[in-house]
């Protein structure tokens, strides 16, 4: 029945139409996978920086994070001894030139005591913030006693940095350690679900619009990937950075600037660790996303991938003062990026725990990229129900 | 010219496309007619290599079609869909340059392409703002933008207005005229037979018919002729060889060999005379009409 019909294979172009193109233009040299992985994440980027929601729910946390900390301040007191000006007890015999220059600036309220007895009870009843106690050996002549911690603000206000002994040295308060833990854990939870969700979103729209079969014309399933991946994790750490910026902005305005400094090391860490363990994070939300081909689906994928999101937060919130618990989730790839900061900001890990940690989490992200790349490709074009993961991964 | 012969494909156990082959020639209009499920969109994501084949291959100018040619394509899928909250503009732009256009040159493409089809008003807003036909031409431009050397549109004409019929036909047109095959599914023969140069039909997988227009309205168009006759036609009936389809009074609607259809055409002279006499030409609808409405089975289901 179905004769071959070549008569007319030659025939010229219909006469109605006029070309558009005389001569047809070279066809373009195909992208590199870096420079396909470029554009698809600049795509990511500008549609959702440009989104109204994007600007609004930024600006939302920003708010939150400085007004919060600034109106805790205000609410608290001076919390972390910034403020008001620090009243300190003088004992007799310190020599006055040493904190006169200061009491006159302003930076500090001395208040005359008979002696170290004296100075000490005020102390710990917290009536002054530190005491000057005069001391043949220290240079100087006299140093600061503090309660429990250096007294930041008294000690910059002198004139001569002099030494400091404290009454009752702690480590760490188990308050402060709390905070710490939640406010790492806060950042990483909210940064990773807001763009595990959006990549999630992406790739299933692409995939329910078919618009994935066009893309993947024009370039590999692994630049589609590692664009997605790139972009919104630029746009994750950007976010957190902007949260970190407004945390610190607070700290500053509000006085707070020990914390802040106490913060820097672990902070450093926090960020290599974030990243790496977004990237991770970002795979397996991809991953999961292309076995699904319609929004409604996504639930299905999307809660496993929550739960490891949520774990680190979780973990830290509940256990965050127990050591062992702490340092086997500064271990595990999904808590590591949460756990192992809020150690170092503790000083509770060995130089090289960090180290050892973030070698798991790379190794564990690479790993992940590579299968979530498997899952990925494989499963793309199929539509329809759910794919099993083991097909995907067979590809076939 | 883009050829696909004997591909065979089964999802699971059910055979979809059974030995398929076909040409789209350069420079010319094909359209590929079936019904839902016939297999129209599984032969056509094999062709782009979305789709793998069980046996068979497809092949551009004697090579097997791949990776760079694949590149070369313009496709528009069934299912309509970019992103729907990016601009039009964005869009076009985006896709071209996924192809590898720098973006002045993408820019400058996609502004031309939606002045040609007259959304360039339009070019700023979110895709999604837009009506469905529209968006609809706008897909048709994703399917453009970046010239392709092969053009493949999934019943593109679908949910269009009559006159965006033919300004699409108009652009497509164009670009055949470039010297590129161009292969666009349907399920309306009507149109098909309106637009396209070449046809081939599809059903059950297989496919039943394929020609160029005028050679399929010939070869199926059966011995089959119409009188019209100045007295009662009623005496037809006795010729021999003749079945009789259809007649009202003096016209007469009728199967028969030439022979006999002469015969029939003496006696109606003996008898009084003919006002009009002629071979019935069936339109491809008409022909076809069975393949299209037969195996209704989901267009999703098969491509699942």
């Amino acid at each position: 029945m179905s004769t071959q019909v070549s008569t007319n294979r030659q025939s010229a172009p219909r006469g109605s139409t006029t070309p558009t193109d005389q001569g047809r233009p070279e066809r373009p040299r195909p992208l590199t996978t870096a420079q396909a992985t470029t554009l698809v994440a600049e795509r990511e980027i500008l549609t959702q920086v440009r989104s109204r929601s994007f600007i609004i729910s930024t600006l939302i946390t920003v708010v939150l994070i400085f007004g919060g900390i600034v109106a805790a301040q205000l609410v608290g007191g001076s919390g972390f001894g910034g403020g008001d000006t620090p009243s300190v007890a003088v004992v007799d015999g310190v020599p006055t030139d040493a904190y006169e220059a200061a009491a006159d600036a302003g930076a500090l309220t001395p208040q005359d005591v008979p002696d170290r007895a004296a100075a000490e009870e005020l102390l710990r009843d917290g009536d002054v913030d530190a005491a000057l106690v005069p001391s043949a050996q220290a240079p100087g002549g006299f140093v600061v006693l503090g309660l429990d911690s250096e007294p930041g603000s008294v000690v910059t206000a002198l004139t001569v940095a002099p030494q400091v002994e404290l009454l009752e040295p702690q480590t760490t308060s188990d308050g402060l350690r709390y905070l710490v833990a939640l406010a790492f854990g806060l950042v990483f939870m909210i940064s990773a679900l807001g763009s595990g969700s959006m990549i999630m979103q992406n790739t299933i729209t692409e995939k329910q619009s078919r618009i994935v079969e066009i893309l993947l014309a024009a370039v590999p399933a692994r630049a589609l990937l590692a664009g997605k991946i790139l972009g919104n994790s630029v746009i994750g750490v950007g976010n957190a950075v902007v949260m970190a910026a407004a945390a610190a902005l607070g700290l500053v305005v509000t006085g707070q600037t020990e914390l802040l400094d106490m913060l820097t090391a672990p902070m450093v860490w926090f960020v290599v660790f974030f990243v790496f363990g977004f990237v991770l994070v970002a795979s397996i939300f991809a991953a999961g996303a292309s076995l699904v081909s319609r929004q409604e689906d996504a639930g299905s994928v999307m809660t496993p991938a929550m739960m490891l999101i949520m774990i680190p937060y979780f973990g830290v919130a509940f256990f965050g003062t127990n050591a062992t618990v702490m340092t086997v989730l500064s271990y595990v790839p999904f808590s590591a990026p949460v756990a192992m900061p809020t150690r170092l900001f503790f000083g509770d890990a060995v130089w090289w725990e960090p180290l050892a940690s973030l070698a798991i989490l790379v190794l564990c992200t690479l790993a992940v990229v590579a299968v979530a790349a498997r899952i990925y490709t494989g499963s793309l074009l199929r539509t329809g129900a759910r794919v099993k993961v083991r097909d995907a991964l067979r590809g076939e | 010219m883009l050829q696909i012969s004997e591909v065979t494909k089964s999802f699971g156990q059910r055979r979809v496309l059974t030995d398929v082959s076909f040409d789209v020639a350069r420079g010319r209009l094909t359209g590929f007619v079936g019904g839902n499920g016939a297999g129209k969109t599984t032969t056509m994501r094999i062709v782009l290599g979305v789709l793998h084949a069980d046996s068979g291959t497809v092949s551009l100018d004697g090579h097997a079609i791949g990776g760079e040619d694949l590149r070369g394509v313009g496709y528009m899928p069934e299912e309509r869909g970019l992103y729907p909250k990016m601009t039009v503009l964005d869009q076009l732009v985006y896709l071209a340059r996924l192809h590898g256009i720098d973006k002045a040159g993408a820019t400058r493409r996609a502004d031309a392409l939606l002045d040609r089809l007259g959304l360039a008003e339009r070019r700023k807003d979110a895709l999604e703002s837009l009506s469905l036909g529209n968006q609809q031409r706008v897909q048709i431009a994703a399917a453009l933008v970046h010239d392709p050397d092969v053009l493949i549109l999934d019943e593109p004409f679908s949910g269009l207005d009559p006159l965006a019929v033919d300004e699409v036909v108009t652009v497509v047109a164009e670009h055949a005229a470039r010297g590129i095959p161009v292969l666009f599914s349907s399920h309306q023969l009507d149109v098909v037979e309106r637009l396209c140069d070449d046809v081939v039909v599809i059903a059950g997988g297989a496919i039943r018919a394929r020609g160029t227009r005028e050679e399929l309205r010939e070869r199926y168009a059966g011995d089959r002729w119409r009188m019209t006759a100045t007295t009662d036609a009623g005496w037809v009936r006795t010729v021999p060889g003749v079945r009789v389809e259809e007649l009202a009074g003096v016209a007469v609607t009728f199967g028969a060999p030439e022979a006999a259809a002469q015969e029939v055409l003496r006696g109606a002279v003996e008898r009084g005379g003919v006002t009009a006499f002629a071979p019935v030409r069936p339109t491809l609808g008409e022909i076809f009409r069975d393949v299209v409405v037969d195996h209704a089975r989901s267009e999703k289901e098969t491509a699942a």
